[in-house]
């Protein structure tokens, strides 16, 4: 008991002051959204296009990337010929529609804004969540489980990953939704009482990730629920997570 | 008087044979040579079926088996070729129990029946590669997933137990039915499939851009582990050693991502018996090490990092050691923290004796990995087929005798040990010079097999390559550790406590992903 109390004390106290002050610092490499410059952009070129494992990039008149696709990976930057492409340092990426994560350039995105009133007042200070793997390759899944960890403590923010679906006010899914998992899902998403919420994590519940074209899963979450948050990367990072789910109960105002 | 046997086709880990080495045996040769193998302390590392043959490109199926002699380092190939539309072959099961579930999976595939298995029962309820052939062969419609004969008890007060797919934690899915007299489990069958994304079947004709992505989520959790294996596989089919100091890059994300679930496991493990103070404490640390991955690449599962002929990271003089000293830190409070387990008399007691598997169970399932370790079977990739840094550093095999979940926690904790005195010492002098250029995916040489094995944190990974006359993947097989030891986990629940079960399955933790593919 006294080794117990001893290795506590040295431990510390560990738990993140964020989002009160800034978060902890993050590898100098992580690899935010994908930052294109069309000016160094030779004319013609689609060497970005032809290297992206998951299609993410079109050029219309200048190259737009759908977050939503996009692994994080390095393939078009080291296809890129004038070295014009990098990745943000910026760890906020979570949107509440589909088509606000296609951006080109110049675009700002357009970050998660609030649940309506009525959804706030019911879920604001107290959110419980069902996690359904659907697919998953255990990454997203590692990187949910994180923010229950002292770091992180997510319950601070009233917010709880729960046992039952009738528990929850909401899915958390992460995977591509295989043939063989669909029907657990949506049984899962019946189950729990309106009104409900649907949160996707991950490029594989976004688009499918890097088995979009496999045809034993359905290419993400959105073709059979829908969903109210979209929160990107392979996996997001869990500072990705929590950001996208405080901006969702409207608690990163001013930010 | 007995003829000479053909010899079968040898070759090292990591390395490429031409197709035509293997000798293609007649099916009870096949099945005769692989049992009497297996029978003889050689281990079933893969064993897979394919369309065709290089000879007899009209084959319904060619199967090949890949087997180990870890003592002596030695890897060998034997080939047989199943002709007509119903495929058939004498299962080699019920002579080696480690066959079984590799007979069910190729059943499903390619719709071979095996004659005398014992189970044959689907492995994913996925449908078969090259749909059109493999409908005529299948004699019952597609399979519902999760809906198959479960085996039963009958008996007064003999009740079944259904959990699953989805389960009650942050968890992949999958269904458990145990049999059971109130408390007391008899039996556990455990069914998958549910996270089968076709990874296998993809990869038929590639490589492409999607392949390296899809191996490394094969299972997440072992991104390093099925990257490595998978660039070691393409290394050596284009004729390409990767330079030194890749070779030392790959070691220590390979051993980091074993630091990592390593210390998530011994948290999880102190959670589930209600010892909050390593839970919590390994809970953080795990993330230490995840953010050591991300340091050199910008990703916390090592997405990535690997790249077929080196790295595409590197670490400067100044990362190196910033990295050293702040795995240092970790490591002493990652030592503490698991120091407290085998103190807390609460702790052992639920730990000891828990879950204990023989010896003898463990080397028929031809188990790997930790679990295998945790049997007193010296089993290790690193010490038994060493490739790259692992050739020339030694890491000691960790082993316990308890069979039990405290021998599944005590081996973690020494191989957390290992791994960073190992990792301490790469970082304290990188070989010099780059970390090598990306092989181009038009590089293989057609018409071989490779066999590319790594120790990923669960177990061994084995991937196995082989190319068709343009150089690509006439077939890519993955098995991933977990494939091997779920039946382990099933056989070692039997006389157990139901309540000990998320105890016992957190002592394996083992892939549903990297099963189900």
């Amino acid at each position: 008991m006294l080794k117990a109390i001893l290795a506590r004390v040295r431990q510390g106290h560990r738990t993140m002051r964020y989002p009160d002050l800034p978060p902890p610092a993050m590898s100098s490499r992580f690899r935010g959204r994908p930052r294109i410059d069309p000016s160094r952009c030779p004319d013609g070129c689609r060497a970005c296009v032809d290297a992206c494992p998951t299609d993410a990039i079109r050029i219309e008149d200048i190259p737009r990337v759908d977050l939503g696709r996009c692994l994080f990976c390095t393939d078009c930057l080291d296809a890129c010929p004038e070295g014009a492409i990098g990745h943000s340092p910026d760890h906020r990426l979570a949107t509440r529609g589909r088509e606000e994560l296609v951006v080109a350039e110049g675009e700002e995105l357009v970050l998660a804004g609030a649940l309506d009133a009525r959804l706030r007042r019911l879920f604001g200070r107290s959110l419980q969540l069902r996690q359904v793997s659907a697919g998953g390759c255990n990454a997203c899944e590692a990187d949910v489980n994180v923010l229950g960890t002292i770091g992180w403590d997510l319950g601070r923010f009233g917010i709880r990953l729960v046992a039952s679906p009738r528990h929850a006010d909401g899915l958390l899914i992460t995977g591509c939704v295989t043939e063989n998992m669909r029907d657990a899902l949506v049984e899962t998403y019946a189950a729990v009482a309106p009104p409900k919420i649907v949160i996707a994590v991950g490029a594989c519940a976004i688009s499918g990730g890097p088995f979009f074209t496999n045809p034993q899963q359905l290419g993400g979450a959105g073709g059979i629920l829908p969903i109210d948050l979209h929160i990107p990367g392979c996996p997001p990072h869990p500072l990705t997570i929590l950001d996208g789910l405080l901006r969702l109960l409207g608690r990163m105002e001013g930010d | 008087m007995s003829e000479t046997p053909r010899p079968l086709a040898e070759l090292r880990n990591g390395t490429a044979i031409p197709r035509t080495a293997v000798p293609s045996l007649p099916p009870e040769e096949f099945r005769r040579r692989v049992v009497e193998s297996i029978q003889s302390g050689w281990r079933l590392v893969s064993y897979f079926g394919g369309q065709g043959s290089p000879e007899n490109p009209d084959a319904s199926v060619e199967l090949v088996a890949v087997l180990a002699d870890d003592f002596e380092g030695r890897l060998v190939v034997a080939a047989t070729t199943l002709t007509g539309p119903q495929p058939r072959s004498p299962s080699i099961t019920p002579d080696a129990t480690q066959a079984h579930l590799f007979e069910r999976e190729i059943a499903e595939q390619f719709g071979v029946r095996f004659d005398g298995h014992p189970w044959p029962k689907p492995v994913r309820f996925a449908e078969p590669f090259s749909r059109s052939l493999a409908k005529e062969a299948r004699a019952t419609p597609a399979p519902r997933v999760g809906i198959t004969e479960f085996f039963r008890m009958e008996g007064e007060e003999i009740h079944e137990v259904a959990v699953g797919p989805v389960h009650a934690g942050v968890i992949e899915p999958g269904h458990f039915r145990f049999q059971c007299h109130g408390e007391h489990v008899f039996h556990l069958e455990i069914s998958l499939g549910y996270q089968h994304r076709g990874v296998e079947e993809a990869a038929r004709g590639g490589p492409t851009k999607l392949t390296l992505h899809q191996i490394e989520t094969a299972a997440g959790d072992t991104t390093s582990g099925h990257a490595f294996a998978y660039c070691q596989n393409l290394e050596a089919l284009a004729g390409v050693t990767p330079p030194p100091r890749a070779q030392a890059l790959r070691g220590i994300a390979l051993e980091l991502e074993r630091l990592a679930n390593h210390s998530g496991d011994l948290g999880a493990l102190a959670g589930d018996v209600g010892y909050l103070p390593t839970a919590s404490f390994c809970g953080r640390l795990r993330g230490d090490f995840l953010n050591a991955t991300a340091a050199i690449c910008g990703n916390r599962f090592g997405r990535s990092l690997f790249v077929p002929g080196g790295m595409r990271f590197d670490l400067s003089a100044t990362e190196a050691a910033d990295l050293r000293e702040g795995l240092a830190t970790a490591g002493e409070e990652l030592a503490a923290a698991i120091d407290l387990l085998w103190r807390s008399p609460s702790v052992m007691a639920r730990f000891e004796g828990t879950g204990a598997l023989r010896p003898d169970d463990c080397l028929d399932l031809g188990l790997v990995g930790v679990a295998a370790r945790a049997c007193g079977v010296e089993r290790d990739v690193r010490q038994d087929h060493p490739t790259g840094i692992y050739q020339f550093a030694h890491i000691p095999v960790a082993v316990a005798h308890g069979g039990d979940v405290l021998s599944r926690a005590f081996v973690r904790s020494l191989e957390i040990k290992r791994s960073l005195e190992f990792i301490r010492e790469r970082l304290g002098g990188l070989p010099e010079g780059g970390v090598g250029d990306r092989l181009g995916i038009d590089r293989l040489a057609p018409d071989r097999i490779a066999v590319s094995l790594v120790e990923g944190w669960r177990g061994e990974v084995c991937h196995v390559a082989t190319t068709d006359a343009r150089g690509r993947f006439a077939r890519y097989k993955l098995t991933d550790p977990s494939f091997h030891n779920w039946l382990g986990l099933a056989i070692a629940m039997r006389e157990q406590q139901i309540s000990d079960f998320p105890l016992l399955n957190k002592s394996f933790n083992l892939s549903y992903s990297g099963h189900d593919l």
